[in-house]
């Protein structure tokens, strides 16, 4: 198990290595927009003195490195600096606002990643019979169709002409949590369905390439019966690429919900960072970016982990 | 007597079809078969003989993309043809169990091997998985597999070869079936390891009383299995007779060219004599895989116009020295001298023409040429490197290549590899080393992956083109029948280390070095009670691994 720790620390090392580059990069970015942040902010009307005391007081006037590393060491204690359009804690804002995405994205996820894995499984059981092409088309077509598309079309169906589920994921702080269940059930339905087909295609595909194995025929000439060669056999063989798809998706749900939060008016970071853009809340932008660029690298370091420990050649060695 | 005993398989004109170009092709022409109780059958052929298609049948089971076309099955009173798959599978595994070519690649990866053992008892509630678990552990013990109470706790990756392919052995013990089907067991193995599983299985197979059939190409083995031989070819049989009367008189000329196989043998050169200088020298050479020491102190001499064998088991650093001349592996210490003048240890610092000088041939043709690239640009593209050939004479050249390698140039200059049978693109691997116009070339376990009728053809012609161009060869085997066609002198590796080296008559005549003997003594002979002589000799818990320590 050493080996493992020893693993996990060098890609973890290499991660953090990562999220530095990406910070340059994202700095960078933002430094080589066109214009004056604080002309931007002040508006067209400001006066001359008004816009160099605003630089004077966000600091631009430093060179760029020095206001790199400035930022850079507030991030790694969690604080990004203050807004410029609210003037108030950019972590303050984007803390409540993220955890609604986690949220969000952990409720797809506790319905999705069963779904389409068991689903995965059924449709390499039942392979080229009519079900699996039936379920092939279905989660192609939803895969396929844009998330507001989906997002507008469970709003007709589910909310306007049934009334079952209500339209507007609005939170407030005195609801339960099975009204917060149901109240964010058709933005998260809309999720399921955009990853759902990526992880049962990928269960699928990662099965049937292990069927041509030698093992698998000794399972069938040791009498097991199908289920039991896919389930037993061919499964614990095939995790490793189910679960960097799985991974991949996660990250997805947490980092790529923009459109479905705008639908559903749903209070996630999505929606935090489309506000800011627009707004050229520059210290908000680089403290999502960064956010989404380790949720990514974190995600993608769980499933490398994943991938050794239902690997035993791995875990045990020779 | 033997028609008195009962019947336990009764294969009647079984013909089976495999699906390919989008039709249904007859690749077994109807085959009869019967087998009693207690009886061990020999099925031999080559490739494509249909052996294992049959052995598969007699446990009414295809592989995916074939299907059993006609005939009948009969296995202890049930027609295996009609039955459900559902009560067929049933007797899988615990009446009728398989014992695959590769343990290594037929257990499951991601479970422990006893694990993988009680899995049918257990699903068919023959045994509880406990009772399962104890009596895994008698038959690793009269498998004499190591630590027998221990070993079936480890996963494949963690124990060798020779062991998983007793473990598998057991496995199939398991519900003490009526039949096993032993699908060439050993042909993976070094020979030091299969005489030691071959016991083995003999023993356990006579312990139980177990009927049996053997698929294998090496009639030298089947020799010790089996009571009786069918010998088969292309989907058909060809003749069957008890093992003995097999042995001595066969009567199909097929047979006969089976048995006569092992009979190229060309006359053993020697050295040239004065200060001729060795094509290639390997000097003192030492070398690593990162921290793990592979080669110690490796020299050995190859002079033009002749085969130096590198004989050894898996593991004895043979294909390493094959990298370390060829500059992929540079040494950590010693030389490699080519024509006298020392080569820069790493490829990338050698020249073109040191570089076209030594070329290889490797084992898996299949695997060795690209299946998109054209017949006539695989051969044509080193003569272009190496020679600066283009256009006509590029042709030219190409066309003289596959000339020499006995191929028809107008039927195979725009074919592509998967179009040829293994034993032409065997050829093509040759024809390419050629193209280069080389002094020296490695042919690296060249025919073991061959039919022996095939690889004979090999042999011949590369003994052919090393007298026409005066090529060295330095031929990587673990085979000693092939090192006794071929080679000029003999040199014996184990765990990276030279044991002995010298001219072949001399190698293969007594006295040896204690290692050679055990190689040399290992080999199965085609006389069926060789294997009782020799366990006789070394005693039950000296053969095998045991022996080598």
């Amino acid at each position: 198990m050493g080996d493992v720790v020893n693993i996990v620390l060098k890609r973890l090392g290499l991660g953090l290595l990562t999220l530095f580059v990406i910070s340059v990069i994202i700095f960078g970015a933002v430094e080589m927009l066109p214009g004056d942040i604080a002309q931007a902010v002040l508006g067209q009307g400001a006066t001359e003195e008004n816009v160099a005391a605003l630089r004077e007081q966000l600091g631009l006037n430093d060179p760029a490195p020095v206001r790199y590393f400035d930022w850079l060491a507030g991030a790694v204690v969690g604080d990004f600096g203050v807004s410029l359009v609210s003037q108030t804690s950019v972590s303050e804002a984007i803390a409540p606002r993220f955890l609604n995405t986690l949220f969000l994205a952990g409720y797809a996820a506790v319905i999705a990643v069963p779904i389409a894995i068991l689903l995965g499984i059924v449709v390499a059981l039942l392979r080229n019979t009519l079900f699996d092409r039936v379920a092939n088309v279905l989660t192609l077509t939803s895969i396929s169709s844009p998330e507001f598309f989906l997002g507008y079309i469970l709003i007709l169906y589910l909310s306007v002409k049934t009334g079952a589920f209500p339209a507007i994921a609005k939170l407030s702080t005195d609801m339960t949590f099975l009204e917060l269940l149901d109240r964010t059930f058709l933005p998260a339905l809309t999720m399921v369905l955009v990853v759902v087909a990526h992880m049962m295609r990928m269960t699928r595909a990662a099965i049937i390439s292990l069927l041509a194995s030698p093992y698998i025929e000794m399972a069938r000439v040791k009498g097991m019966p199908a289920w039991k060669v896919i389930v037993k056999h061919a499964l614990p063989n095939a995790w490793a690429p189910i679960i960097n798809v799985v991974a991949l998706n996660l990250a997805y749900l947490i980092t790529g919900v923009v459109l479905v939060e705008v639908v559903f008016v749903y209070p996630g970071i999505g929606q935090l960072l489309v506000d800011a853009v627009t707004k050229r809340d520059f210290p908000v932008v680089q403290a999502c970016c960064l956010i989404f660029a380790a949720t990514f690298i974190l995600l993608n370091l769980a499933a490398d982990v994943g991938a050794i420990l239902t690997n035993p050649r791995l875990r045990y060695k020779k | 007597m033997e028609s008195k005993r009962d019947v336990l398989l009764e294969i009647r004109d079984l013909k089976i079809e495999g699906y390919s170009d989008e039709k249904w092709i007859e690749i077994v022409h109807g085959i009869d078969l019967t087998l009693h109780r207690g009886e061990v059958m020999g099925l031999i052929g080559e490739s494509g003989a249909g052996k294992s298609t049959i052995g598969l049948a007699a446990m009414g089971y295809a592989r995916d993309g074939c299907r059993i076309a006609s005939g009948s099955v009969e296995f202890d009173g049930m027609e295996l043809t009609t039955t459900p798959e559902s009560d067929r599978r049933a007797l899988r595994g615990s009446r009728i169990a398989y014992v695959a070519q590769s343990a290594a690649a037929s257990f499951n990866p991601a479970h422990r091997l006893i694990d993988q053992h009680t899995e049918t008892p257990v699903h068919y509630n023959i045994r509880k998985r406990q009772d399962s678990q104890e009596d895994a552990m008698e038959l690793y013990e009269k498998l004499r597999l190591p630590n027998p109470r221990e070993i079936g706790f480890r996963y494949p990756h963690q124990v060798s070869g020779g062991q998983l392919q007793r473990a598998m052995t057991a496995m199939a013990m398991a519900c003490r079936p009526d039949l096993i089907i032993f699908d060439e067991p050993t042909t993976a193995l070094d020979v030091t390891t299969q005489i030691e599983v071959l016991l083995a299985i003999r023993d356990i197979v006579e312990q139980y009383n177990t009927a049996a059939i053997y698929i294998t190409h090496d009639l030298a083995v089947v020799a010790q299995m089996a009571d009786t031989i069918k010998v088969l070819l292309k989907g058909d049989e060809v003749e069957q007779s008890d093992t003995r009367s097999m042995l001595d008189n066969p009567q199909e000329e097929y047979t006969k060219s089976l048995w006569a196989v092992r009979s190229f043998q060309r006359d053993q050169k020697t050295r040239p004599t004065g200060d001729a200088v060795p094509v290639v020298s390997v000097e003192n050479v030492d070398a690593a895989y990162g921290p793990v020491k592979v080669l110690e102190d490796v020299s050995f001499d190859i002079y033009a116009g002749m085969t130096v064998a590198v004989v050894g088991e898996s593991g004895s650093g043979k294909s390493t020295t094959a990298r370390c001349i060829t500059g992929l592996l540079p040494p950590t210490k010693g030389r490699i001298l080519f024509n006298g003048e020392e080569l820069p240890a790493d490829y990338r610092k050698r020249s073109k023409d040191q570089l076209r000088q030594a070329q290889m041939i490797y084992q898996m043709a299949d695997t060795a040429l690209n299946p998109k690239v054209l017949i006539s640009e695989i051969i044509g593209r080193p003569a272009a490197f190496y020679g600066g050939l283009k256009g006509g004479a590029l042709k030219s050249r190409v066309d003289e290549l596959l000339d020499l390698i006995e191929l028809e140039p107008s039927k195979y200059y725009n074919r592509y590899p998967p179009e040829l049978s293994g034993g032409q693109k065997q050829r093509i691997g040759i024809a390419r080393a050629l193209a280069a116009d080389p002094t020296f070339i490695i042919c690296d376990e060249v025919t073991s992956a061959l039919d022996q009728l095939v690889a004979e053809g090999i042999l011949k012609l590369l003994d052919r083109l090393q007298k026409e161009l005066n090529l060295a060869y330095m031929f990587i085997t673990h085979d000693l029948a092939t090192v006794r066609s071929i080679a000029d002198e003999v040199v014996v590796m184990k765990q990276g280390q030279v044991v002995e080296q010298g001219p072949k008559k001399e190698m293969f005549t007594p006295p040896h070095h204690p290692y050679t003997d055990l190689l040399l003594s290992s080999v199965p002979e085609m006389d069926p009670d060789w294997l009782t002589t020799v366990v006789e000799e070394r005693g039950v818990d000296n053969i095998g691994e045991a022996a080598k320590t």
